[in-house]
């Protein structure tokens, strides 16, 4: 199993990244605002100006 | 509210949606999806019974059913992506596609791919990876429309009114990279003829290869999109905003990293490394946790509005696709567990876990943003409530007839398999009983396919019947605030700002699949120390190469596998357990996943000649019972003697160690050989014409497979 010299540092490495990835996310705010984009989904069709002709624009 | 939250400091700028490209996306969904599955009820009735197959080789099963599988997912799924994130994605970024040529070269490239697919496959041109048996120049030609794709794509982001990244967008991107990165690697090839090549790996890289593509098209093309689609329309449907968005963003994040680990799972107990298997096996298990998150929050969105769900088409089918997500995601991990798959795996309990997720999660979240996007893009109605509640039932019954029946088979026979006695005896020595015993089950899975092929031709009537009370009109003219730096809000958490930066989140999510993909290939496709050759292992004569092709031509690895697992019951029943070893020369491997027949590993030199040639010709022969179809045109069709030096060469060029003289030497040989076996043929009574037939190059090939090592005192 030469491989696993390969693979333990390899895991190690992606493992603090991601727990680094997740502690430096946390502490910038990642979460702060969650509410705004999901309500703003249902509210893209609001600015209708008019029908057209095709081409018309 | 609405002013707070769309107020820009930009220019206010006019513009309308491509809708007509969607349009075309949703009929080509509707036309693919009524073939795909009347391949797929067509293949279910041929392994109920034989007859099915007519006889004729481009109707047989291991011809239809890679077309089948390439319909469903490719067109059917394909294009109700397409249809889906064209529509969402520039709704959530108001602007509307980045180039109108583009988008129809993505949608007719797309349908010619699809066609040449249905032109191939039947002909017998299959590279014999599933899920990829497409040949080298369709592959060269999908990854240039999936570029064609992904630049349309990425452009509109470029261009688009809206900062902020919706969690659907990301959904797509993951897919649109990781499905180009899959395909590229799992496709390398080397051709030997317009129609023909040989992948570049061999034996258990090749497979571990196959199957990490194998299960991300599960996971890239089946998933992330329609997760995407959920986050787009299962909101917009309910009217209501997705549960939690801090969810959305775990199950992104986590999904997307666990699930490019997970194809190992398909090769539990092979030759593979005992801790790629461990590997692939920990990550199935995680991936209930983003999976069931992924569900929760969509059928939690639903809070409030389940009296909709009662009436509402479009809430009633994501409400019952999410389900059958949520179960299928269930069984997946739970299969993938080692001694779950020691019953599971080559039974039936697979398809039915396959069609689970297909039919129960895609199909259905399929038919609800139809019901969807139809009546507003042809400004109408849903023509009846009453056709699309008929609908609902006839596919819910119909899949769990499936289900159920293949629950059933696959449990039924795998305990078969493994049966012995106080003595250490099979108590089912022939495969054969334990077919006869689930072929009723076949039966009932075909009625509840034809169920369900009903049950979309149901929808596609009564949505031909929505557009067609409603009309087309001009597209509406929005208006929406350029975007500029003002809208990168001071102060945006990090998360937000890298939303605001497509560019870097693609490459940040490519470097996390990559990262996953290279540590469990690299190593086995590169460390030499990975498998220890075997010396009587020798590559394959010409003749046997040719024979192996045909094998590959007809499909032969849909019903037969070709490894022994080291248990008892199956070292009883076929053989040696397989070594790694064995394979080193097989481009491409040929263990299949399904064994609707015996194993194959260990068949070279147990029967006679003559068997095979009976066998062949009509398999009720030898074997009564036998739902195997005849292959009765491998006795009249002449056997391809011209192309065996350029396959030689190609073999060498990928490192089988033929030497020059054996090249040059290659059709001689394996002429000598067919006359060694035509001889002995006509010893038993056929005729001498069957020398030239493609037969006498099959006979060669399935006399070999496993011989090396299986015949030889070489022990474990």
């Amino acid at each position: 199993m030469e491989i696993m010299p390969f693979l333990i540092p390899i895991a190690l490495i992606m493992a603090a990244f991601f727990i680094g990835g997740f502690i430096w996310m946390t502490k910038k705010g990642q979460y702060d605002d969650l509410e705004t984009p999901r309500h703003r989904m249902l509210l893209e069709d609001d600015k209708k100006v008019t029908h057209t002709k095709e081409g018309e624009l | 509210m609405n002013s707070a939250v769309t107020h820009r400091e930009g220019k206010l700028e006019r513009f309308s949606y491509d809708d007509q490209i969607v349009r075309l996306f949703i009929i080509a969904t509707l036309i693919w999806g009524v073939v795909a599955m009347l391949l797929g009820v067509t293949i279910a009735f041929q392994l109920a019974d034989w007859h099915v197959n007519l006889g004729v080789p481009w109707l047989t099963f291991g011809r239809l059913r890679p077309l089948h599988t390439n319909a469903a997912i490719f067109a059917f799924c394909g294009n109700a992506i397409f249809a889906g994130i064209y529509y969402s994605h520039q709704r959530l970024l108001k602007a509307r596609l980045f180039n109108d040529t583009l988008s129809k070269v993505h949608f007719w490239g797309w349908q010619f791919i699809i066609i040449l697919a249905a032109i191939t496959l039947p002909l017998g041109i299959t590279t014999g990876k599933e899920y990829a048996e497409l040949e080298w120049p369709i592959d060269i030609l999908i990854t240039v429309i999936w570029v064609v794709f992904a630049v349309n794509f990425f452009g509109t982001i470029i261009r688009r009114r809206e900062r902020h990244i919706y969690v659907a967008i990301w959904f797509y991107i993951a897919t649109i990279l990781t499905v180009a990165v899959l395909h590229i690697i799992n496709s390398l090839e080397i051709p030997v003829s317009m129609t023909k090549s040989y992948s570049i790996y061999a034996g258990v890289q090749d497979a571990l290869v196959q199957w990490w593509y194998g299960h991300n098209a599960v996971a890239f093309f089946l998933t992330t999109p329609f997760l995407g689609l959920m986050y787009y329309f299962v909101p917009k449907a309910a009217n209501r905003p997705v549960y939690s968005y801090r969810l959305s963003i775990i199950h992104f994040w986590s999904l997307v990293f666990i699930y490019i680990w997970a194809g190992p799972h398909h090769l539990l107990y092979t030759t593979l490394p005992e801790w790629v298997q461990t590997l692939g096996m920990v990550f199935s298990i995680a991936l209930w946790m983003p999976s069931w998150g992924g569900m929760i929050n969509g059928l939690l969105t639903l809070r409030g509005v389940w009296d909709k769900v009662r009436t509402d088409p479009v809430l009633k089918f994501m409400a019952l696709a999410l389900t059958f997500y949520g179960m299928a995601t269930f069984e997946g991990p739970l299969l993938s567990i080692k001694s779950v798959s020691a019953i599971a795996h080559f039974t039936d309990w697979i398809p039915g876990h396959v069609h689970a997720g297909t039919i129960g999660w895609n199909y259905l979240l399929i038919a609800a943003i139809m019901y969807y996007m139809v009546p507003r893009l042809w400004n109408s109605k849903i023509y009846s409530l009453r056709l699309a509640n008929i609908q609902f039932w006839t596919a819910t019954i119909g899949l769990v007839l499936y289900i159920v029946s293949m629950w059933v088979a696959g449990i039924s026979q795998s305990l078969m398999w493994r049966a012995m006695d106080a003595s250490g005896k099979l108590v089912y020595p022939n495969f054969i009983e334990t077919v006869i015993k689930i072929v009723p089950m076949y039966w009932v899975r075909a009625i509840g396919g034809t169920l369900v092929l009903t049950s979309l031709i149901i929808m596609v009537y009564n949505l031909y019947k929505t557009a067609k009370a409603g009309s087309i009109s001009s597209e509406p003219v929005l208006e929406a605030y350029a975007l500029d730096d003002s809208s990168l809000e001071p102060g945006a958490s990090a998360h937000r700002k890298l939303e605001g930066w497509p560019m870097i989140f693609a490459v940040l999510s490519l470097v996390a699949i990559l990262v996953g993909s290279a540590i469990e290939i690299v190593p086995a496709v590169l460390s030499k120390s990975f498998i220890v050759k075997m010396d009587v292992v020798k590559p394959y004569t010409p003749l046997e190469l040719m024979g192996r092709d045909i094998y590959i031509r007809e499909g032969c690895y849909l019903c037969h596998s070709q490894t022994v697992r080291p248990m008892a019951h199956e070292v009883l029943r076929y053989g040696k357990a397989s070594e790694a070893a064995e394979f080193v020369y097989d481009h491409p491997f040929q263990w299949g996943s399904k064994r609707t027949g015996p194993d194959l590993a260990r068949v070279g030199q147990k029967y006679p000649n003559m068997w095979h040639y009976r066998h062949m010709y009509d398999p009720r022969e030898v074997t009564a019972g036998s739902i195997m179809p005849n292959y009765k045109w491998l006795f009249t069709d002449k056997a391809d003697y011209q192309s065996i030096m350029k396959k030689m060469n190609v073999m060498k060029t990928l490192g089988v160690p033929y030497t020059q003289e054996e090249i040059a030497g290659s059709l001689a040989a394996a002429k000598a050989q067919a006359l060694v076996i035509k001889d002995d043929l006509v010893a038993a009574g056929v005729p001498q014409a069957i020398l030239d037939k493609e037969i006498i190059p099959l006979i060669a090939y399935l006399q070999r497979i496993g011989v090396d090592y299986g015949k030889s005192e070489v022990q474990p």
